[in-house]
């Protein structure tokens, strides 16, 4: 293992451009297509450029700016794109926003405060750069980071559900956190760091049956009990998404770590049965599956959300009808702005705009995994794969329920939806993967000169 | 550690494939049907997101678009003369949807159609709004109105055809509705539609009796049967004597014989005094000498149970059974369960006042764009050939004979050629029910057969003797043609 991380690295580690000029040209797109995007919502709703146009336009652009300059001086040798594509996805998301809060029928407006937190979020992402020098150090933690990935796992069910699902935490008078989309990055810490220190047992001392490794009986207890926990959030929160991502996480980042195919293999047949399992008395999980298989189904003579958002993704067609224009105000229910707002992008910039916004996804994720190749250390690689595949899985599961692909699952997409703990915790995730892509790429100090290398002896036999 | 990092890196690849898989499947290859689907709300907010385009009859709209001023939909459907225009036009209503025309040709008239690919390109161009294009119609005004008030509050409809191309000039119903009253969503639209309803309504004014109700034909009938004895050879000569006794027994049962109404001379009558005095016994032993599979064939030469007669608005089937020789036998006499639409009808009118040449029936001529361009434009097609032109000639004879000194003397029309046949059908368990009384007919002048007209009554509280179509449907198709020759004058 220690040949693979040092020689197949396939960035150069001697004299890599730092690519910071590249990103600051990606990023001027990043805030232009929003204030575009911005700009053409206002026309289409009331024929004017709307008034808020040079605040935003100011605003996004000097969040962007001082990101840009912070990343320079703390984190120089960062990756150049992923700081530019939550730049726009975040733009866009607020744009999407804003343009629902244009419909007097879904609600109090949300941009101002999605800004806000957006800004906060913008905060921690600095933060995280300027003081966190290393990320190794976040290994000393991985106890730590254990129980308070526990404790933010399990809080939600013991405040009262939303929508059917316990993902949230309430704090009468400060409003709601959904302790998920942290515990998302603070699992991954903790797994990253339990790996590296049990791959060695896990990877080796097994036995081979039917062409697979099998793991010994006290490995197998980690996978277990996340699994145990997984079905645990599953059937007392109701919630379906958190369950899938830390259970898909956990395998993913098991497997990385030992390279035995057959953790995969298990993974994928604890998972089924457990599904099987809940599903077969959770009427909650019930009332998805039949909504996923019957999408366009009306319930009570009336047209159900699923529907809606169906029918709002075929009237978008390929080009979709035009931001403003589209009709998303007919996703009445629980989510439009949150869930549901893939939807909204769908009808209003098409199949075109959608395909695009997917693909920005796709570019992260892959940038992050690509950290995790150029990695050096064992746990840096982990740590910044599981950030990927967390936030990989998380797309998946949002975007493929709100298409009708698979189930529903109430989480949000990332960037993109309205929701504070999402947007704070995907900034803080990035900021992670920007310190980890620093550390990798950073030339390493010259090698000392080697007598060896001076002068080739020949040696005759 | 790479090599399972790079398969993460495919397996992450592949999640956001199958994402982009999904939603070209979603907005590309299911597009059409999701946006089209009548729960998808945005249908009806486009329908009447503009004025929606007309329906034309004689170059003057039927319909209208009014502002309705609140809602997601601004602009709400209007019908002039509402009431008689219902079976031609449907309903567009902004909270049940649409139907017949209406439905039909939406995309046109909402604007949305591809073949106004072109003006909508230039609307888009010029910053112009969406305009929706004009459905024209091959309907006569003035043999609708002579249709829907000959009918008056009788139960009834009415069909009548030009021979020669086909197109629809009359199609009357009653009772009838207008679609006015539930063209909107409030609550008074929503009472008015329930009102309508079968359930709710037993006379079913939302029926179209004209193209969707099928009614047993009873002796109009009589004239396919005719057709079919000469097609296939088994009598030549129209005023021949046929091998026709009295009273003549249905086959296959115990010596039960086929009525005649009343005392009628019928035994071995010629085809011309039998259709002139409406013989059951002689034209009953033609549809069983014939037998069901000839007597079928000829039938389906005229239309019958053919499933898809569109006229856009697509007619209910007219039947005629497979069914036993003493069924068959009744069938020919338009009874057992032989069943016709007043369309059918009229279409076997026109074939016969064709020279034996069924036209295609259609009542849209053509669609044109706002700017007036014509996007589609109908060519009268031949349907079917039941006739031969000489047989044709000899049915016509003999409807002329019904009309100049038979059954049918009520549809006399001075200085025109009016050929027609009466049909008064049973129904009902042992005909215990108030008969249906039929009249076809056709009017010929020296320049061609302009109209072939179908009338059926339900007969309601009248008399049953007093029901026979000469009485009852006769003056309306008089009116009707009438209607039609003045409109060529």
């Amino acid at each position: 293992m220690s040949s693979s991380t040092t020689n197949t690295t396939t960035i150069g580690t001697i004299g890599a451009p730092s690519r910071r000029n590249t990103e600051l040209a990606m990023l001027v797109f990043a805030v232009l297509i929003p204030v575009f995007a911005y700009i053409n919502v206002g026309l289409a709703k009331d024929h004017t450029v709307p008034a808020g146009v040079l605040g935003y336009g100011l605003g996004l652009g000097l969040l962007a700016g001082v990101t840009h300059l912070v990343v320079r001086k703390w984190a120089p040798y960062a990756d150049p794109l992923m700081l530019p594509i939550a730049t726009l996805l975040n733009g866009l998301g607020l744009i999407f926003i804003w343009r629902l809060d244009q419909e007097p029928t879904l609600g109090k407006a949300m941009a101002p405060n999605q800004l806000m937190w957006s800004t906060l979020g913008v905060a921690l992402f600095l933060g995280i750069l300027i003081f966190l020098k290393d990320h190794r150090v976040l290994q000393r933690y991985t106890y730590i980071s254990m129980v308070v990935a526990l404790v933010l796992l399990i809080a939600p069910m013991f405040f009262p559900g939303v929508n059917g699902a316990k993902i949230w935490i309430t704090i009468p008078g400060l409003g709601s956190l959904q302790p998920g989309e942290f515990a998302k990055i603070i699992i991954a810490i903790f797994f990253a760091g339990y790996l590296m220190v049990k791959r060695d047992a896990l990877a080796l001392a097994s036995r081979r049956f039917m062409g697979l490794y099998l793991p010994r009986g006290r490995d197998l207890g980690p996978i277990l009990v996340i699994w145990a926990l997984s079905l645990m959030i599953l059937v007392f929160e109701t919630d379906l998404g958190t369950s899938l991502l830390f259970f898909g996480l956990f395998v993913v980042m098991l497997y990385v770590a030992t390279e035995r195919t057959s953790w995969i293999v298990f993974g994928l047949l604890l998972s089924a049965g457990g599904a099987v399992a809940v599903a077969t008395f959770e009427s909650h999980v019930q009332e998805r599956v039949h909504n996923w298989l019957n999408p366009l189904a009306t319930l009570n003579g009336g047209v159900t959300e699923t529907a809606q958002a169906m029918y709002a993704f075929g009237s978008g067609g390929i080009l979709g009808s035009g931001l403003g224009q589209g009709y998303s105000r007919l996703i009445l229910g629980i989510a439009p702005k949150s869930d549901y707002i893939l939807a909204t992008v769908g009808e209003e910039i098409g199949l075109a705009g959608l395909m695009a916004v997917l693909l920005l996804y796709g570019l992260l994720i892959e940038r992050g995994i690509r950290t995790a190749l150029a990695a050096r250390d064992p746990f840096g690689k982990l740590l910044a794969v599981g950030l990927s595949g967390a936030f990989a899985l998380q797309v998946f599961v949002v975007a493929g329920g709100v298409t009708g692909l698979i189930p529903l699952t109430g989480m949000t997409m990332p960037f993109l939806a309205q929701g504070g703990s999402s947007v704070i915790a995907n900034w803080a995730l990035v900021a992670i993967l920007l310190r980890i892509s620093d550390t990798a790429r950073r030339p390493a100090p010259a090698p000392a000169p080697s007598t060896d290398a001076e002068m080739t002896q020949v040696v005759r036999p | 550690m790479n090599k399972p990092l790079r398969r993460v890196a495919i397996f992450c690849g592949l999640l956001v494939l199958a994402l982009l898989v999904r939603i070209n499947w979603v907005q590309f290859v299911q597009a059409d049907e999701l946006k089209n689907d009548p729960n998808n709300r945005r249908v009806a907010i486009e329908r009447y997101g503009t004025p929606r385009g007309d329906i034309i009859v004689d170059g003057k709209p039927v319909t209208g678009s009014t502002v309705t001023g609140s809602g997601d939909f601004k602009y709400k459907r209007t019908y002039t003369n509402g009431k008689m225009w219902a079976p031609v036009t449907g309903y567009a209503s902004q909270a049940f949807d649409a139907n017949q025309l209406e439905k039909l040709n939406d995309s046109i008239l909402t604007g949305t159609d591809d073949k106004l690919f072109f003006s909508r390109t230039v609307d888009m161009l010029t910053g112009g709004k969406q305009e929706g294009g004009n459905v024209v119609t091959t309907l006569s005004t003035k043999a609708q109105k002579a249709a829907f008030e000959g009918l008056g509050d009788k139960k009834g409809a009415v069909a009548a055809i030009n021979p020669e191309t086909g197109a629809i000039l009359a199609l009357a119903s009653a009772p009838s509705y207008d679609p006015s009253t539930f063209a909107g969503m409030s609550d008074k639209d929503s009472k008015a539609y329930n009102a309508l309803l079968k359930q709710n309504n037993p006379d079913d004014p939302t029926l179209n009796r004209a193209l969707r109700q099928t009614y047993p034909p009873g002796s109009t009938f009589k004239v396919v049967t005719a057709s079919a004895a000469l097609e296939n050879g088994l009598y030549t000569d129209i005023d021949a004597k046929t091998r026709s006794p009295l009273p003549w027994t249905l086959p296959d049962t115990a010596g039960q014989p086929l009525n005649n109404e009343g005392d009628l001379p019928c035994e071995n009558a010629s085809l011309r005094e039998a259709l002139r005095v409406s013989c059951n016994s002689v034209f009953g032993k033609i549809s069983a000498d014939l037998g069901n599979k000839t007597m079928k064939a000829e039938a389906e030469k005229f239309g019958f149970n053919n499933a898809k007669v569109d006229t856009p608005v697509r007619a209910s089937e007219s039947v005629y059974p497979e069914d036993n020789r003493p069924q068959n036998a009744m069938a020919g006499i338009g009874q057992a369960s032989n069943r016709a639409t007043p369309l059918q009808m009229a279409m076997v009118t026109a074939a016969i006042a064709n020279g034996g040449k069924l036209m295609q029936p259609y009542m849209v001529d053509k669609l044109v764009a706002p700017n007036l361009n014509v996007v589609q434009q109908h060519t009268p097609k031949e349907m079917s050939k039941p006739l031969s032109p000489e047989n044709a000639q000899k049915i016509q004879d003999m409807m002329e004979t019904v009309v100049e000194k038979g059954t049918g003397t009520t549809a006399q029309i001075d200085g025109v050629k009016v050929g027609g046949k009466t049909g008064t059908a049973q129904h009902g368990a042992n005909n215990k029910d108030n008969p249906y009384a039929w009249f076809i007919s056709y009017a010929k002048t020296g320049k061609g057969t302009p109209v072939a007209v179908a009338v059926v009554i339900e007969g309601s509280d009248t008399l049953r003797g007093d029901i026979a179509g000469g009485k009852l449907s006769a003056p309306i198709a008089k009116s009707v043609m009438e209607a039609v020759l003045s409109d060529k004058k």
